[in-house]
């Protein structure tokens, strides 16, 4: 536990500055010990990255996916356990091909996560060392959370 | 020698639930190992999509059994933040004590259940019949052993009954004394000493980024617990010390555990102290929430609970993602087991207080 300690203001500051077009915080909620961002797919993997490397943001609580109907979202809930900061990342993904890249590989804790997001929604993680289904059978033909997927599948 | 594949589960001793452990040996030595789940998956997550904001609070109870009023808490939380309410400082303080209590009945079946699966039965005797006491005091409060329905979007369901503070006193007591007793009977017992000790190692660097929470996390010399670095509710208010270990083993997860029982009975006493001695229990929640998102998490006694809320403004969540604490820790089992004995899969994997129900949803 040698990383340093951030406050949320710090934390805002250096993300806006590393990523000034891709990020967008939300300055309007203003909870403790709290943070949220929308982010663009393609600089999800090296914010993150910069998040764990640079900050020190080293748990990864939740990956979990919304169905919008003509969108996808996949949220990332991300906690330092030195700064004592949450972080919500919100990212869009097309609802045609729903594809980001995996956080795997940076945090182990959200390899199931991953999984269980790709089993539901058909979300696809790219980069995830064992994508494949996990609460449901693996001869399964759809994805039961979407809201396109009525009672028996169809 | 030829490397095989065996199966722990669904229905074995060891599981606890059902779900299988595929365990790949050679002789006795575990050199692969792969965790199978969703044998009792319900479909959770979807079904609360269909029901009303209140409806969904006894289906948070039986997310866990063991620990029903941590789930109910942690969903109520979540829906008060989207619905800006202010919880009554009465209630705060009730569901604070109902989280310790819950927190010390959910141990004493976990430590019934690792004392069959290390051959004591004394264990399991002992510690049955004082959660029972436990189970009693929710009964009074609620009128339920196990799930309790007893958490309210903005408050809770009743106030405590008439000598409520006295029983639970008395229990508290008496659960103290008993407390020693588990110490005689496990910690000064060699036999079971020499199968926890050195087992399951996991660094505090690993134990971190694979995820673990909770008990397991702070057992590898981790301080974090969300009561304390988070708080929620009126846990800043109290004054109470973290239960870490640095022996990063089976071992060391067992004395967190006991050592957070103890820790519990002295929240419980303070809470009893601190607590306004009247005073609104519940404010009226509105019918439906309004379009946005929150999130709220809080230390279940297995770890980390977080839940995810999208509402639509309407009476039914559009969304609701759960973060069941034993569904991140069995993913990172098969690195607490390689390279193991099979003989010491039951103690390892049992130190972990498995919950299938949280954990499939």
């Amino acid at each position: 536990m040698e990383n340093d300690t951030y406050s949320v203001e710090q934390v805002k500051a250096k993300i806006s500055q590393t990523f000034p077009a891709d990020v967008v915080l939300d300055d309007g909620r203003t909870e403790t010990r709290r943070l949220y961002m929308a982010a663009d797919r393609s600089v999800l993997f090296n914010l993150c990255k910069f998040l764990k490397d640079e900050l020190g943001f080293d748990h990864c609580s939740l990956v979990s996916g919304v169905d919008w109907c003509d969108k996808f979202q996949s949220v990332y809930h991300i906690t330092s356990y030195s700064s004592n900061i949450t972080l919500e990342i919100v990212v869009d993904l097309p609802h045609d091909e729903p594809e980001v890249d995996s956080v795997t590989p940076l945090w182990q804790g959200a390899n199931w996560h991953e999984r269980e997001t790709f089993d539901m929604f058909g979300i696809v993680f790219k980069g995830h060392p064992n994508l494949k289904r996990l609460l449901l059978p693996e001869d399964y033909k759809f994805f039961p959370m979407r809201k396109d997927c009525a009672e028996g599948g169809q | 020698m030829a490397e095989m594949w065996i199966n722990m589960g669904p229905q074995h001793p060891m599981t606890h639930g059902l779900w299988n452990m595929r365990i790949k040996v050679d002789g006795e030595t575990i050199v692969d190992s792969e965790p199978v789940i969703g044998y009792l998956h319900r479909g959770w997550e979807r079904m609360v999509e269909d029901r009303n904001y209140p409806q969904i609070i006894p289906m948070a109870d039986r997310l866990c059994y063991g620990s029903s009023f941590t789930w109910s808490h942690v969903y109520c939380m979540t829906v008060e933040k989207l619905m800006g309410i202010e919880v009554p400082e009465r209630a705060k303080y009730i569901r604070a004590m109902s989280d310790e209590l819950q927190r010390i009945g959910n141990h004493l079946m976990w430590l019934a259940a690792i004392g069959t699966d290390l051959g004591n039965l004394t264990m399991f005797l002992y510690a049955t019949r004082d959660r029972e006491l436990f189970l009693d005091m929710f009964q009074s409060l609620c009128g339920a052993r196990m799930t309790y329905n007893f958490c309210r979007i903005g408050g809770v369901r009743n106030d405590s009954p008439p000598n409520w503070v006295r029983d639970l006193e008395r229990t508290l007591d008496y659960f103290e004394k008993r407390l020693v007793e588990y110490d005689m009977l496990v910690d000064q017992s060699k036999l079971f000493r020499m199968r926890m000790e050195g087992l399951g190692y996991m660094s505090a660097k690993d134990a971190i980024n694979v995820g673990l929470t909770g008990p397991v996390l702070r057992a590898s010399g981790v301080k974090y617990d969300i009561r304390h670095n988070d708080p929620y509710e009126i846990y800043d208010e109290l004054d109470w010390h973290m239960c870490t270990h640095d022996a990063c083993d089976t071992w060391a997860r067992y004395r967190v555990r006991m050592m957070e029982m103890k820790e519990s009975v002295n929240i419980v006493r303070e809470i009893l102290k601190k607590m306004p001695k009247s005073g609104p229990i519940r404010v009226k929640p509105p019918r439906n929430a309004p379009a946005g998102t929150a999130m709220a998490r809080m230390e279940d006694p297995r770890g980390e609970s977080l839940m995810y809320l999208v509402g639509d403004g309407g009476s039914k969540p559009y969304r609701l993602s759960v973060r069941s604490p034993l569904f991140v820790i069995l993913s990172a089992s098969p690195k607490l087991i390689n390279g193991y004995k099979i003989a010491d899969v039951p103690s390892i994997l049992g130190m972990l207080d498995v919950c299938m129900g949280e954990t499939d949803r």
